[in-house]
C-alpha cells in the first residue's frame, strides 16, 4: 500500500516534471513526508488505535502509564529502524513475557498504520 | 531471574507439568508463591492490608476512597438486600429457610459441591434457593440479586476467606487447575493474560490506574464503581476485564468464571471480608 503510493507519488512527481513546474516536486515530498509523522503520531495517541500512552509517557502525551519505558532517544535506542518496527509488529520476540501488544501480529493496526507510527516514534 | 518468572514457574508448573510437579505445588504453595511476591514488590504494607484491594498500594487513590466510604454509595443496596432476606416467596418459605445459619455466611463460598460436582458460589447458590421454592432466578452482574448479596456481604464483614481445595476430589482439583489456567492464558487481540496485569505488572500504571494485586480481589463484592453507577458482582468485573483487552467475555456463573473465582478466592485465604467495596 505505502510502495504503492510512493510510486504513484514519484510518478506524479515524473509528470509535473516533464509538464515543466518543478518547483512543486520537492514540496509535495516534504508534506508528504511531515504528514505521515502527523498520521503516526494520531495512531499513537488514539485511544481506539495505538494508545501507547496507555503504557508509555512520550512525546508530553496527557495521562501516560509507566508500565512501559518512556519512549525517548529512540534513535539512539534503535539505530535501525527495522528493529523498532519489529518491536511494534511482535514484542514477544525479543521478551516472551512482554506485556506490551502484539499491534502487528495480532492486526490491532495495518502493515500501514505500523510504518506511520514507526516513522513517527523515530523521531522521539 | 525476575521475581514474575519464578512465581510464574512454580505456579505454572502444575499445568504444564507431570504427575510430580503437580504433587509439588498445590494451592497453598500456589498462595504462598503470590504472597511472596507482593511482599517482594511492596515491603511495607501489612499482609491484612490487601483486603483493601489496589488502595493497599495506592496512597492517593487511597484519600479518595476513605473520603467516599464515609457515606458509602452501597448502603441503599444492603438495606434493599435486607428488606429482601425478610420477605417470604409466594410459598410462604424464605432465604432463611435455604441459609439456615442465617446471612453471614459469603466466607463459606466459593466451594466445591460433591453432590452437584460444581464450584457452587454465592449468587449461584441464591439462584438455586429461588428456583427450589418456585420463584424466578435473578441475573448475575446487576439488580435485586446483587442488592441481597451486598446484604450479605455486609453480614459476612469479619469473616476471614477459607477456601479449601480437597485434594482427595479430582474434580475439585481439577476444577481449581482450570481457574489457574485461565489466571495464566494470554487471550483476544491485545495479547493480556490476569496475570499480565495483576501479577507481573501490580503497581504499575496503565493510564492512569494503578494495576492491583490478585491477593484480595475477592474480599469485598459486590462492589459500587463509580463507573457503573451501580454495585456489580465478580463476574461482571471478570467480564470487564476481559472485554478490555478485545477478548470474548464468559458468562457470569459459567463454568470458567466459577472456576476463576475459585482459585483467585483461594490466593487470599487468611484475608478478612470487608464487602460490599467501593472503587474507582
Ligand atoms: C499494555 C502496555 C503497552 C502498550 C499499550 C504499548 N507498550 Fe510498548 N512496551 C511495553 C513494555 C512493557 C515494554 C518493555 C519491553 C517489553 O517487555 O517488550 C515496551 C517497550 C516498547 C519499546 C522498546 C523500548 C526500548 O527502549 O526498549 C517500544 C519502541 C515501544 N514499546 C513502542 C510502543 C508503541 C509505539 C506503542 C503503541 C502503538 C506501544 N509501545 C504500546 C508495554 C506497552
Ligand atoms: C490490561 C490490564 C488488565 C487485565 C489483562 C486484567 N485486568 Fe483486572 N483490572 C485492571 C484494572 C486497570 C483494574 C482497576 C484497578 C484495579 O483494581 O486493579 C482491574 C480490576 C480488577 C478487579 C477488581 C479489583 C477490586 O479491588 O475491586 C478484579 C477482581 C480483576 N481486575 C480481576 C481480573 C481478572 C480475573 C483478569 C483476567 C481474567 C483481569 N483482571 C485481567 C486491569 C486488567
Amino acid at each position: 500500500m505505502t510502495k504503492y503510493r510512493k510510486s504513484l507519488a514519484s510518478l506524479v512527481g515524473t509528470l509535473t516534471l516533464l509538464t515543466g513546474t518543478i518547483l512543486t516536486v520537492p514540496t509535495v515530498n516534504a508534506v508528504d513526508g511531515a504528514s505521515n509523522i502527523e498520521k503516526g503520531k494520531a495512531i499513537a495517541f488514539g485511544r481506539t488505535q495505538g494508545n501507547c500512552l496507555t503504557c508509555h509517557v512520550m512525546d508530553n502525551g496527557e495521562s501516560p502509564g509507566n508500565l512501559g519505558p518512556p519512549l525517548i532517544a529512540m534513535k539512539a535506542r534503535f539505530p535501525d529502524k527495522a528493529k523498532l518496527r519489529a518491536q511494534i509488529w511482535d514484542p514477544t520476540v525479543a521478551n516472551p513475557e512482554s506485556a506490551m501488544v502484539p499491534f502487528g501480529k495480532h492486526k490491532v493496526l495495518t502493515e500501514e498504520e505500523i510504518d506511520y507510527l514507526v516513522d513517527y516514534i523515530w523521531t522521539l | 531471574m525476575s521475581i514474575y518468572r519464578v512465581v510464574t514457574k512454580l505456579v505454572l508448573a502444575a499445568v504444564a507439568g507431570g504427575f510430580a510437579v503437580t504433587v509439588l505445588a498445590g494451592p497453598d504453595e500456589d498462595r504462598q508463591a503470590f504472597v511472596d511476591a507482593y511482599k517482594w514488590k511492596f515491603p511495607d504494607v501489612p499482609f491484612a492490608e490487601y483486603a483493601n484491594g489496589v488502595y493497599a498500594i495506592d496512597k492517593i487513590g487511597r484519600e479518595n476512597w476513605e473520603a467516599i466510604e464515609e457515606f458509602p454509595p452501597y448502603e441503599i443496596f444492603i438495606d434493599e438486600g435486607r428488606g429482601m432476606w425478610e420477605k417470604s416467596f409466594a410459598n410462604g418459605k424464605s432465604y432463611k429457610d435455604c441459609f439456615p445459619d442465617g446471612p453471614g455466611i459469603a466466607h463459606r463460598y466459593p466451594h466445591w459441591d460433591k453432590q452437584q460436582a460444581m464450584v457452587i458460589t454465592l449468587p449461584l447458590a441464591i439462584n438455586q434457593c429461588l428456583e427450589a421454592n418456585g420463584e424466578k432466578p435473578l441475573g448475575y452482574k446487576k439488580g435485586p440479586l446483587v442488592s441481597l448479596l451486598a446484604f450479605m456481604a455486609f453480614e459476612s464483614r469479619g469473616q476471614v476467606t477459607n477456601v479449601e481445595i480437597p485434594q482427595d476430589d479430582p474434580g475439585a482439583v481439577a476444577a481449581y487447575e482450570q481457574g489457574k489456567k485461565f489466571y495464566f492464558t494470554r487471550r483476544g487481540q491485545l495479547n493480556f493474560s490476569c496475570a499480565t496485569c495483576h501479577l507481573q505488572n501490580t503497581g504499575m500504571q496503565v493510564r492512569t490506574e494503578i494495576l492491583s494485586p490478585s491477593v484480595g480481589h475477592t474480599t469485598h463484592w459486590p462492589v459500587y464503581r463509580s463507573k457503573w453507577g451501580t454495585i456489580g458482582t465478580l463476574h461482571r468485573r471478570f467480564s470487564g476485564c476481559n472485554e478490555n483487552i478485545r477478548a470474548k467475555s464468559f458468562p457470569a456463573q459459567g463454568e470458567q468464571y466459577r472456576n476463576l473465582e475459585y482459585f483467585l478466592t483461594s490466593l487470599s485465604n487468611g484475608l478478612e471480608l470487608n464487602g460490599p467495596g467501593a472503587r474507582k
